[in-house]
């Protein structure tokens, strides 16, 4: 498990490199801390290697060089099986464009963070339910996605992230499909969660959305700045 | 991951388009149909021809008398014993000889250049049983009896293609027929035959009457037995017949008329049986078609699926299981389509239907089998999906 002392996130000197002519270099010598209960925005304009950060924090793609530590346990020798069940137990992923699917109902969406992880099937619905809950969704359980609003859609997906406990919450432009008003409430959400305990990651390239976190660090050109 | 979850997802992941999915297997349910049906109605078919056979097999006996030099093997009233046996249902002696197989026969003493009036016909004679025992019946008048044999009357009885030969048509006017010199008052017309067909264009005469074409032994005795009888009659006929020369006689059974019929029948099938595998294969393109298009709708999914923790070979085995269900759910809508067409085939010509069991129970799993193949470049393509991409 999880060393309790351990960063959530401990990036160093981490490359990665795109083959073209001549290389692409998306990532740059990126050094980066996360603690357990860190709220940080990475901000940056498109093409600044956002998307490739994000990609190597989700363990999705494998860095050129240098080390990934996840909760104190280096990432980059792992093959790719052990990579997905990580990439399972311990990061939520939200999306900018939710990725529910749209002929299952919301609760069927939360259950379905659960079937990939060898968990036991019983109770499965009640933690479903209860992510749902915790989420404020509590009263749109059995409904469709396309019958929710963008924020409800979204805090959908929020819920099923949470389930299993990750020790990372990883979100890419959460609110890129949402409205103001919806924006607020995700936001707030979020806020909530990092009340709780939660270690968030958010990607954006909002200024709103990156004002209300602790901590922003900024992408340019695969470089990375601490501001503030 | 747990299997229950695995078949959810794939269940849900076909249902998800039920009307794609529904037209997705309209190929194999053809394909099997195809299949059942061929393989139902000819087992059913070919069980009919056997079956028709049989019950004539099963039941007609011949007796052959071979001919002897001093006493006759067989008296005339012997065929009166063979009636007594239990398990026999009709029985009637019969006597031909060569020399009775062309006689000239004319239905007036007319001499008329311009046609040709005498035919040349099988004269024979047998005992009184012989309409039954031939399984035909009087198509006109009736068939001579004990009293006409014990009187030696010169009557006859004609099978119904004879009488068309020599122009009779009715009876009530007791008309004559010359064989040779004589003349012999026709009583009767036999026809409807189902055994001893060749009756149908002979004459038939009382053996007492029968002495004088030399038809003086019984040569043959045709037996009919009640249905699963023949074994014990066919021991037993012999014995009765002749009590003392039994090992004389020879019984035999008619051969097959059917060896023709089952070689066409084989050739038939073969035709629809590729007929059918064609249609397989068609559905199994059909199916990897579809489940190739619908890899690429679920790009996003898969990536999801990914960001989730399924590995590579959840993604497969989710999209492996679709296609396998939708070929089985082709194969049990076929089997069943088979089926009641069989039945219905069946229905319609009067026939028995048989089905094997082992072929209901294989359709379904012919049509899981063109699913799985049919899936398996689509979920290879969908497991090698990077969930980078998937995600884009």
């Amino acid at each position: 498990m999880a060393e309790p002392s351990a960063p959530v996130i401990e990036l160093t000197e981490v490359c990665r490199e795109f083959p073209a002519q001549p290389p692409v270099r998306a990532l740059d010598r990126v050094t980066l801390r996360v603690d357990r209960g860190d709220y940080l925005a990475i901000a940056g304009p498109s093409g600044s290697g956002k998307s490739t950060l994000l990609n190597v924090l989700g363990l999705l793609d494998r860095p050129s060089s240098g080390s990934y530590r996840l909760d104190g346990a280096e990432t980059t020798a792992l093959r790719d099986g052990a990579r997905t069940r990580l990439r399972g137990n311990r990061i939520g992923f939200v999306f900018q464009s939710f990725h529910l699917l749209s002929h299952r109902s919301v609760v069927e969406n939360v259950m379905l963070a659960e079937i990939y992880r060898g968990q036991r099937r019983g109770g499965r619905r009640e933690r479903a339910l209860a992510a749902l809950e915790r989420v404020g969704l509590g009263h749109r359980v059995g409904f469709r996605p396309d019958l929710l609003s963008g924020g409800e859609r979204q805090r959908a997906a929020i819920a099923r992230a949470l389930m299993g406990e990750p020790s990372l919450l990883l979100c890419d432009e959460p609110t890129g499909n949402l409205d103001s008003r919806n924006t607020e409430a995700v936001l707030d959400l979020f806020d909530e969660l990092r009340g709780q305990g939660l270690t968030i990651v958010v990607i954006t390239h909002e200024q709103e959305v990156g004002a209300r976190a602790e901590r922003r660090v900024r992408i340019t050109d695969g470089a990375l700045v601490e501001e503030d | 991951m747990h299997v229950h979850d695995l078949i959810g997802e794939a269940l849900a992941g076909m249902l998800a388009k039920p009307v794609r999915s529904a037209l997705t297997t309209l190929g194999t349910v053809l394909g099997i149909t195809t299949l059942v049906v061929t393989v139902g109605v000819a087992a059913t078919a070919g069980n009919q021809i056997v079956g028709r056979f049989d019950e004539l097999v099963a039941t007609a006996i011949t007796v052959e008398v071979p001919e002897s030099e001093h006493t006759p093997l067989v008296e005339w009233d012997a065929v009166d014993r063979v009636t007594r046996l239990r398990g026999v249902e009709s029985a009637a002696a019969v006597a031909e000889s060569k020399d009775s197989t062309n006689l000239s026969v004319r239905s007036n003493d007319i001499v008329d250049p311009t046609r040709v009036t005498t035919q040349s016909m099988t004269v024979l004679t047998a005992t009184v049983g012989l309409p039954e025992a031939a399984r035909g019946r009087m198509v006109q008048g009736r068939f001579y009896d004990t009293g006409h044999i014990r009187r030696g009357d010169r009557v006859a009885v004609i099978g119904d293609r004879a009488a068309q030969q020599l122009g009779i048509t009715r009876l009530d006017r007791s008309p004559a027929i010359f064989i040779g010199k004589h003349a012999y008052t026709v009583i009767g017309i036999i026809g409807d035959l189902r055994r001893e067909r060749n009756l149908s264009t002979a004459v038939i005469v009382p053996p007492t009457v029968g002495r004088r074409f030399g038809l003086r032994d019984v040569t043959r005795v045709l037996v009919n037995t009640s249905l699963g009888a023949a074994d014990l009659i066919a021991r037993q006929a012999p014995a009765a017949l002749s009590p003392g020369n039994g090992d004389m006689l020879q019984v035999v059974a008619p051969p097959s008329p059917t060896r023709a019929r089952d070689k066409a029948q084989d050739d038939v099938n073969a035709l629809f049986l590729i007929l059918g595998l064609v249609s397989l294969v068609v559905g199994a393109v059909g199916i990897a078609n579809v489940t190739l298009v619908t890899v690429m709708e679920r790009v996003p999914e898969i990536g999801l699926r990914r960001s989730l923790g399924a590995a590579r070979r959840h993604i497969a085995a989710q999209f492996l299981l679709e296609s396998t269900l939708i070929g089985l759910t082709g194969g049990v809508i076929g089997a069943g389509v088979g089926v009641v067409t069989v039945v219905a085939v069946s229905a319609a010509k009067q026939w028995t239907p048989l089905l094997d069991v082992r072929l209901a129970i294989a359709a379904p799993i012919a049509g899981a089998v063109v699913g799985l193949l049919a899936g398996l470049y689509p979920a290879l393509r969908a497991a090698r999906m990077e969930p980078v991409d998937a995600l884009r």
